[in-house]
């Protein structure tokens, strides 16, 4: 069944994208779309290190992800600086940053193009394996996760004080993030990765009643767009 | 400190000698008190003077950094924060918000809701509330919990008038009923709850407390305010003599500027008009409040404790 490119293109969609639906809830709700932007500023580079020193390239991008999340995490409790300020300068610095490094190793011949917006044609077996059983594994920690990060969205002093541990919370929710952008990036790309998370989320906004149904709704929204846009491209 | 009240000496939360640092600057020290299950304590203060900072040290939310804060193992505290905003995007109904940090029966949310005169409003989004109904929401959502201890940062701020006696009142009774201890907060320093066990008034620091029954019984305050006023309201007014800078600094009202702010150290010159400032300078009952060693009111001790301390003002001080 997986045989044919364009059925494991749909498989693929459609789990990137029930992942991605109560994800990008949050990020509209807690206002972080610029933060999104910037996680997956910084896969490249992760990519950039991931050939320079032959690296899981899905690994390498996680863990610069998950770093500039942390570090954005430090600065932001200095205080220095306001944090889409910040956002700004780890954002363009990251990018930068993995630009040059792929541009001095000349030894690597990459189709930057394939980084920056994916191709979801080329996705194998293997890719969705990783996507289902990642979709999967984000699916289950958001759920658990949901009182704690619902209640610190909508004041994390409540939550704090009422023992839900906002902190942590917010910790977990950008290894989610992080994680996420690792595993979508080779499919849809560095620069389209916030828009996955955002347009289906503040479309379902109009038609949802609770945060609950908004994340649920989201899901469905991709995940129909992602077969209309299959069906229109077969066509 | 001393704390003379009729509770329990088992308190849901203590503060001892409680400081919080930022950015290079104590936004308040040494700050003591405890609240009981039953007892409603209030803090009073002028703006910045530490009152939303002392109640976040004593439920968590800020990490003191000086001083010890105890509380009871497994304490449930409902929190009313004074500033919330939410995003629109978020659609979010009175009802939903009522069990945002945990689950609740049915009934208890109804409960909460109709003691707040909310159970109009429950399927309304809280983004279209008006500022009073969105605080009633709130404080509905907070007592709903059935916490052990209520921690309330001006909560009605924006409620109108008859609705802001109806909310003391409910606060009252929720104290009775349900026996928690209720941590108040007030940036007013005229109107405050006679039903209050103990104030604190904080300026940076604790500067005194005591009991608003004896200033609302008093009979200039009667004279001022009427009899009736005193059945829920109470006045309990007094004048600061010194105002903390920007830098951290102090000004004091003889005009000198001094790094910190030490009860004793020879600046303070409280003269406290209780009774609404009726007697001048010298009415102030020992009733009218309770002295701790380093209260900051500048009443007593100061002999034992420095006798040479700033030996010219010493003269002009009216102890």
């Amino acid at each position: 069944m997986f045989d044919d490119f364009f059925v494991r293109a749909i498989v693929a969609g459609v789990g990137l994208a029930l992942t991605t639906g109560p994800l990008g809830c949050f990020i509209i709700w807690r206002r972080m779309a610029y933060f999104g932007d910037t996680m997956a500023h910084s896969a490249l580079l992760g990519v950039a290190l991931s050939l320079l020193f032959e690296l899981n390239l899905i690994l390498s991008v996680f863990f610069v992800a998950a770093l500039v999340s942390i570090l954005l995490l430090l600065l932001q409790r200095r205080g220095a600086l306001s944090a889409d300020a910040l956002l700004g300068i780890l954002s363009h610095a990251t990018l930068a940053i993995g630009l040059v490094m792929v541009a001095f190793m000349t030894w690597v011949r990459i189709d930057l193009v394939a980084f920056l917006f994916g191709d979801i044609l080329a996705v194998t077996t293997a890719d969705i394996q990783l996507i289902w059983g990642g979709g999967v594994l984000v699916l289950f920690a958001i759920v658990y996760l949901w009182r704690p990060l619902l209640a610190s969205t909508v004041n994390p002093e409540i939550a704090e004080a009422e023992g839900l541990q906002p902190e942590k919370a917010r910790l977990y929710f950008m290894l989610l993030m992080a994680l996420v952008i690792a595993i979508a990036m080779k499919i849809v790309g560095i620069m389209l990765i916030t828009s996955l998370l955002i347009i289906p989320a503040a479309t379902a906004r109009r038609f949802s009643s609770t945060p609950e149904i908004m994340a649920v709704r989201s899901s469905r929204i991709r995940t129909h767009a992602v077969e209309g846009r299959h069906c229109g491209t077969a066509q | 400190m001393l704390k003379v009240s009729d509770f329990p000496a088992n308190p849901l939360v203590s503060l001892h000698n409680v400081g919080v640092r930022r950015n290079g600057r104590w936004l308040v020290r040494g700050v003591e008190f405890s609240v009981s299950p039953g007892e409603i304590v209030t803090l009073i203060g002028p703006n910045g003077s530490g009152k939303s900072t002392s109640a976040k040290a004593a439920i968590g939310v800020l990490k003191p950094d000086e001083g010890q804060v105890e509380r009871r193992a497994g304490l449930k505290v409902g929190y009313v924060p004074q500033k919330l905003a939410i995003d629109w995007t978020l659609p979010l109904t009175v009802r939903r918000l009522m069990t945002l940090t945990g689950p609740l029966p049915e009934r208890e949310i109804t409960a909460a809701l109709a003691s707040v005169g909310m159970s109009h409003m429950a399927g309304a989004e809280v983004q279209h509330l008006s500022g009073g109904e969105f605080q009633r929401a709130l404080l509905a959502r907070a007592i709903a919990r059935k916490p052990d201890l209520l921690v309330l940062d001006e909560p009605v701020q924006g409620v109108d008038f008859s609705g802001e006696i109806a909310l003391y009142d409910l606060i009252k009774s929720i104290r009775n009923t349900a026996g928690c201890g209720i941590l108040l907060i007030s940036h007013d320093l005229h109107v405050v709850m006679a039903e209050t066990d103990t104030v604190i008034c904080l300026n940076g620091h604790v500067c005194c407390r005591g009991t608003p029954q004896a200033v609302s019984q008093s009979p200039e305050y009667r004279r001022l305010f009427g009899a009736r006023a005193s059945e829920t309201l109470a006045v309990y007014s007094h004048h600061h003599d010194h105002t903390h800078l920007p830098d951290g600094r102090v000004l004091h009202e003889d005009g000198s500027v001094t790094d910190h702010c030490h009860p004793d150290d020879g600046h303070h010159d409280h003269d406290h008009h209780h009774a609404a400032g009726e007697g001048g300078h010298d009415a102030h009952p020992a009733a009218d409040h309770e002295h701790g060693p380093d209260c900051g009111c500048g009443h007593h001790h100061r002999h034992q404790h420095h006798p040479h301390h700033h030996p010219v003002e010493e003269g002009a001080r009216r102890v």
